[in-house]
């Protein structure tokens, strides 16, 4: 390997592409060619350093971790000449500002730990050799050339690691059941179908680290004795898709796939499968269906997919996180990854939080944080000063949960027992400006379109509980309708074949536990509390405020809005549908909106 | 879906297709569970999954016409008509719909008087909605054909749609 004395990281954002991201590479490399330090400084690229509309196109000089913004080609001369032939850092160029280097993730917060994200942002994905250097495919070798399969999963055992997809089941207990199987071939799969909204962290994992993963599942394979591995990814990631086919193939190139990988008599391929927009291939029976060509809809278990996977034979399913972090426990030891979390969730996980949040992002924090750590600590409190309503846990089927829980730990237990659940790791925070009715019939809207229509509770019961919900939003519900909501949910979670449709009524139910009062004021006041249901508020232009100046006149999509320049604008609440894209472009405030 | 397909369905199968269709099955027809690999190179390649070329991969794949057919409608990648030279697809996860997204969607039918899940008359612009494209940091997201455009405002919205609707 090549060593650097610099290296030049260029963003090849889409938007800084546009500005010409390219060309400032190219220029790059010719003026380092012409000034005799191509060997010594390195340009590559990488996904987006800062907001680009702010800095780009810009570039990250490390060691020195300078940030240069809004580059043109013309610069590239002058700072090839003075930040690496001279070796003085160019003011004029710098970011005004400190930034963080990416938005998703940024450097790491005060709480965080970072195991599974270590290498996102700093290496190259599309170069094993970056991998190696920060002692990639070392616990692989460990493994293969010193261990058993029995040792290695013994060892993960005592790591405590538990499966990172949601339900939290050991991982090596689940790697012991499938090597038990007397039945062979054998397979292995990694659920890379993040399906949550609000869920990004494997999607970060495979575009900046694939080669954890792709290490990850070589080893459960050895564990396990799989000649055979899938990844399948979900098609809203084409760039996980293609880094990780890069990286298996870069894999195979070093004899990490193949036959006889070290020398040993053990064989493994992996290859990747895109799904195609189906959410419930992230449940298991449906991810292997998929993989045989089939429609994803699940099956009954047992037989699980220790047992009869795909093509029948026994299959393994993990994780994208669960696959990543294997190596390091391998590498640095069970002891130091179980002295990590709580008695029974050790070691880390990521976080997604999105929603109503200073920093949204990825974080990766030790199990036992409590909620009120994550989001006020790492999450930078509620954005705008307003107050802290509840958070969802667990995406779509997870629950919500509210101020009382906020020093709840994040473990695997803890979260179940409030009502909701771990899930794999998506958390939205939400303000008091959010209507739970509506978030909960945004999360059932969501699952009633996923539910793939097998099972008629899920398929029949889901559009139900959306269309009670749907009238509530309209102020059409009555007091009968919350109880019917409430036993139709009941039915439902017990009766519905997979997990999609056992945790659907998840958001329901608990919003109805903790706001209440919400639904009872859609139904007997016809108001909405956080005036958010379009058929419960109005929107109305107030007087002072209002400068006349026709922005909002402008924007209106349906013309509902009158007035003279410098007069009070008026809204004519028939043909208001109620928008709020007004509200949006006022720079004075002055649309109010009423329930 | 009232239509009966036929093996004999060639309505759009033109020349160019099937050699791609072909070349797309030869490739992949020893994999175990090939079909999916088959409609996704197909629906990337092509742009869409027609009737007769579900009928056609299903001949050359020796399966039942229902068995692709049963596929191609699960997913929701896979689209059995042509779309348009550009697609807008708006993000519905939980950070743009809280972040907007509604409220562009309803100007974005003004502006192109085209409706959501249609394709513009004149060939140009489909505007669909997707599930959470995983960039709610940026919220609110729409995709322009592959790529994610984030921070959308409402006053610079128009000038996108009008650069679709022309170029």
């Amino acid at each position: 390997m090549k060593f650097f004395r610099s290296h030049v990281l260029v963003s090849v954002d889409p938007q800084c592409l546009e500005m010409g991201a390219h060309q400032i590479v190219d220029t790059l490399n010719d003026e380092l060619v012409s000034s005799g330090l191509i060997d010594e400084i390195q340009v590559l690229e990488t996904s987006r350093l800062g907001d680009p509309t702010r800095f780009g196109p810009d570039l990250v000089v490390y060691p020195e971790n300078v940030h240069y913004a809004n580059l043109t080609v013309d610069d590239i001369p002058f700072l090839v000449e003075e930040h690496f032939l001279k070796g003085r850092v160019v003011e004029k160029f710098r970011a005004k500002e400190t930034v963080v280097t990416d938005d998703e993730l940024g450097a790491p917060k005060s709480k965080e730990v970072r195991i599974v994200l270590r290498n996102c942002g700093k290496i190259d994905p599309h170069n094993i050799e970056e991998y190696i250097a920060e002692d990639g495919y070392q616990a692989l070798a460990n493994a293969l050339t010193s261990m058993t399969p029995e040792q290695v999963i013994d060892e993960m055992m005592r790591s405590g690691l538990r499966g990172r997809g949601g339900a939290g089941f050991p991982a090596a207990k689940k790697w012991q059941l499938c090597r038990q199987v007397p039945d062979f071939p054998k397979y292995l799969t990694c659920n890379a179908d993040e399906g949550d909204p609000g869920a990004f962290m494997n999607r970060r994992v495979l575009e900046s680290d694939p080669h954890s993963v792709v290490e990850g599942m070589i080893i459960a394979a050895y564990a396990i004795g799989a000649s055979m591995g899938y990844v399948y990814c979900r098609a809203e990631y084409p760039i996980a898709v293609a880094n990780l086919n890069i990286a298996i193939e870069q894999a195979r190139e070093f004899g990490f796939l193949g036959n006889n990988i070290f020398g040993t008599d053990f064989s493994f391929d992996l290859e990747v499968r895109m799904g195609a927009g189906a959410f419930v291939c992230g449940e298991e029976t449906a991810l292997i269906a998929s993989i045989e060509g089939k429609r994803g809809e699940p099956r009954p278990r047992p037989p699980f997919p220790a047992v009869k996977g795909v093509w029948g034979k026994p299959t393994n399913n993990n994780n994208v996180e669960t696959y990543a972090v294997t190596p390091q426990i391998l590498l640095k030891g069970a002891d130091w990854y179980s002295s990590m979390g709580t008695e029974k969730s050790k070691g880390t996980k990521t976080f997604a939080i999105a929603g109503d949040v200073v920093n949204t992002g990825l974080i990766e924090v030790p199990f036992g944080l409590s909620l009120r750590e994550v989001i006020f600590d790492v999450g930078g409190g509620i954005k705008d000063n307003k107050k802290f309503k509840a958070i969802q846990t667990g995406g779509p089927m997870g629950g919500c949960l509210v101020e009382e829980h906020l020093d709840l730990p994040l473990d695997y237990e803890a979260l179940t027992a409030a009502g909701s659940m771990m899930g794999s790791g998506g958390l939205i925070i939400m303000d008091d400006e959010t209507c739970m009715v509506d978030i909960a019939r945004f999360f059932m809207e969501f699952t009633q379109e996923e539910s793939c229509g097998k099972c008629t509770p899920c398929r029949v019961g889901t559009r139900r509980i959306l269309d009670i919900l749907e009238k509530i939003c309209d102020g059409k519900g009555t007091l009968e309708d919350i109880d019917r909501l409430e036993i139709l949910c009941h039915e439902v979670a017990r009766n519905s074949l997979c997990g999609l449709g056992q945790g659907a009524p998840n958001p329901v139910i608990s919003t109805l536990k903790h706001f209440r009062e919400e639904y009872i004021a859609h139904v007997v006041d016809k108001k909405c509390p956080a005036k958010v249901c379009r058929s419960l508020i109005r929107f109305e232009i107030t007087s002072p405020a209002c400068t006349g100046c026709m922005v909002c006149a402008r924007n209106c999509p349906v013309e509902a809005i009158t007035g003279e320049r410098r007069q009070l604008h008026i809204i004519d609440t028939k043909t208001c549908i109620r928008c709020g894209i007004c509200a949006q472009v006022c720079n004075f405030n002055a649309v109010e909106v009423l329930s | 879906m009232t239509e009966v397909l036929t093996p004999t369905a060639t309505d759009d199968l033109c020349e160019t297709k099937r050699a791609v269709l072909d070349a797309i099955i030869a490739a992949n027809r020893n994999r175990q569970g090939a079909l999916m690999v088959i409609l996704n190179e197909t629906q990337k390649q092509v742009g869409y999954v027609s009737k007769s070329m579900q009928t056609y991969v299903a001949k050359k794949m020796r399966v039942p016409v229902s068995a692709v057919h049963g596929v191609v409608t699960f997913y929701s990648f896979f689209t059995s008509e042509a779309r348009g030279k550009h697609t807008l697809k708006f993000c519905m996860g939980t950070a743009c719909y809280v972040g907007g997204i509604p409220q562009l969607m309803e100007k974005a039918k003004q502006l192109t008087g085209s409706e959501i899940g249609k394709t513009t008359p004149d060939g140009q612009l489909t505007m669909e909605v997707c599930r959470c494209v995983g960039a709610c940091s940026q919220a609110p997201v729409v995709t322009v054909d592959e790529e994610v455009v984030g921070h959308i405002k409402p006053n610079k919205f128009p000038q996108l749609i009008k650069k679709l609707l022309e170029g």
